[in-house]
């Protein structure tokens, strides 16, 4: 141990730099910067700087999928939207056409029925004018037979039988109007 | 005892058998050279500063010299010592657009300083190489030159100085108080408190461990014992502090280097 101490040959300020520690100082010091700040500390920006670019390439591959995950949902969406909309349209298109349909068929059927009930009049009308045609024939030559037979003579007379008969007609027609 | 002694301490003495406490002083910070080469001596906090160059230079060498994106463990904390500086120091002072370029002298400067001081506490070398002024007052002439000259660079001859004198034409009378002033304390003061703050923090704490220690030798006799074990607890608890002390220093070195060149930087006044 006492090998390593050196008596000091006068009082020595402790402040005062001695020279040849200064110089291996600063040469072993500039021999740590050297290599740090032209080699070492390059390096190891060149990793850091590649290593952040990962990173944010990363982030950022890791964004494209997240927007082009929301784009798509977005489209399936609107998709969504729009297949319900139009599944709406169609349900009220189809009400609406059943509705006009039923309309229409009503209409249909309400005029079927209405020409049915005119020509059930109608040829009941043309019936009963038949009837009634046959009828006053049949009376005519009824009353004419009978009235033949009744005055005992026929009524040779065309003109005034048919006279006598449609008056006769006539008034019965008035009675039955009256009657009515 | 006086600087003057031929043998720094005597191994043999002991309390109550006679002799006086063998104190350490400045010699204790004298070494005898090692070998000598043409007049330059070569002593050991020599030795140790190269040896910090080694220590520094092969640890990063193994960290950096093949980094990789995903870092292995070396790597890993060597990324930490340097985000620690550059983040930590430099980007927070000087900012990170100006301060990129000053980065390699600060990291240098952090670990360089960090574990000259070190030496400390490591058996065999048990000495911090900046408690002798003169590798402080290296490192500091250097960021020294730096700042000035950045100062002259950045602002012109006029305005590097009144940068340096904080020249500022409203503060009417007391201008002239205030470039005197500024210009001692700048120029002429900073550099060595700049120097003398790490050299008197390792020199007070090397101090402090090597008086414990003798101490604790010393009173090795009889009822002294039991001082003895008190000091050498205290040898272990200053040990301790001497390790934060290190970093610490370290730091505040760089910490100042970082200001000074901002302010070379800033806009003056």
């Amino acid at each position: 141990m006492n090998a390593l101490f050196l008596a000091a040959e006068e009082a020595q300020n402790p402040l005062i730099p001695h020279l040849d520690e200064l110089v291996i100082g600063l040469i072993a010091f500039v021999i740590v910067f050297g290599i740090l700040a032209k080699k070492l500390l390059p390096n190891i920006n060149k990793v850091l700087e590649e290593r952040r670019e990962a990173i944010e390439g990363g982030i950022e591959k890791a964004d494209e999928a997240r927007i082009e995950a929301e784009s798509v949902l977005e489209q399936y969406k609107a998709q969504l939207a729009e297949a319900r909309h139009e599944a709406a349209r169609l349900r009220q298109e189809a009400l609406e056409q059943g509705t006009a349909l039923k309309e229409d068929l009503r209409a249909e059927g309400q005029r079927q029925r209405e020409e049915i009930i005119a020509a059930g009049h109608a040829q009941i009308e043309a019936d009963r004018k038949q009837a009634a045609l046959t009828l006053r024939q049949d009376v005519g030559k009824l009353a004419t037979d009978l009235a033949g037979k009744l005055v005992g003579e026929s009524l040779e007379d065309h003109a005034r039988q048919s006279r006598t008969i449609d008056r006769f007609l006539n008034e019965l027609e008035e009675k039955a109007e009256a009657a009515r | 005892m006086s600087a003057d002694t031929t043998l720094a301490f005597d191994a043999s003495c002991h309390i109550f058998s006679g002799c006086g406490f063998p104190a350490p002083g400045l010699h204790t910070f004298l070494y005898k050279p090692m070998f000598e080469v043409a007049g330059f001596e070569f002593t050991k906090p020599m030795l140790l500063a190269l040896l910090s160059t080694l220590v520094v230079v092969v640890f990063f060498w193994a960290a950096f010299n093949k980094p990789k994106l995903v870092p292995g463990k070396v790597q890993m904390i060597g990324e930490a010592g340097y985000d620690f500086v550059r983040r930590g120091i430099v980007y927070e002072i000087i900012g990170k657009k100006d301060g990129e370029k000053y980065v390699p002298l600060m990291v240098s400067l952090f670990f360089f300083i960090w574990i000259m001081n070190i030496w400390s506490i490591i058996p065999v070398a048990q000495f911090p190489v900046p408690s002798l002024i003169a590798f402080p007052a290296g490192l500091a002439l250097i960021v020294y030159v730096l700042w000035v000259s950045l100062t002259f660079k950045k602002h012109g001859w006029t305005g590097g100085w009144k940068n340096i004198t904080g020249y500022d034409k409203s503060l009417g009378w007391v201008l002239p108080l205030v470039v005197v002033i500024e210009f001692f304390s700048n120029l002429l003061i900073r550099p060595f408190t700049h120097a003398v703050r790490l050299f008197a923090n390792m020199f007070a704490g090397h101090l402090l461990i090597v008086m414990f220690t003798l101490a604790s030798w010393y009173l090795m006799n009889g009822i002294g014992i039991a001082y003895g074990t008190v000091s050498f607890v205290m040898v272990l608890v200053m040990t301790v502090f001497e390790l934060f002390i290190q970093a610490v220093q370290a730091y505040v070195f760089v910490l100042l280097a970082s200001s000074y060149v901002q302010g070379a930087l800033a806009k003056g006044h």
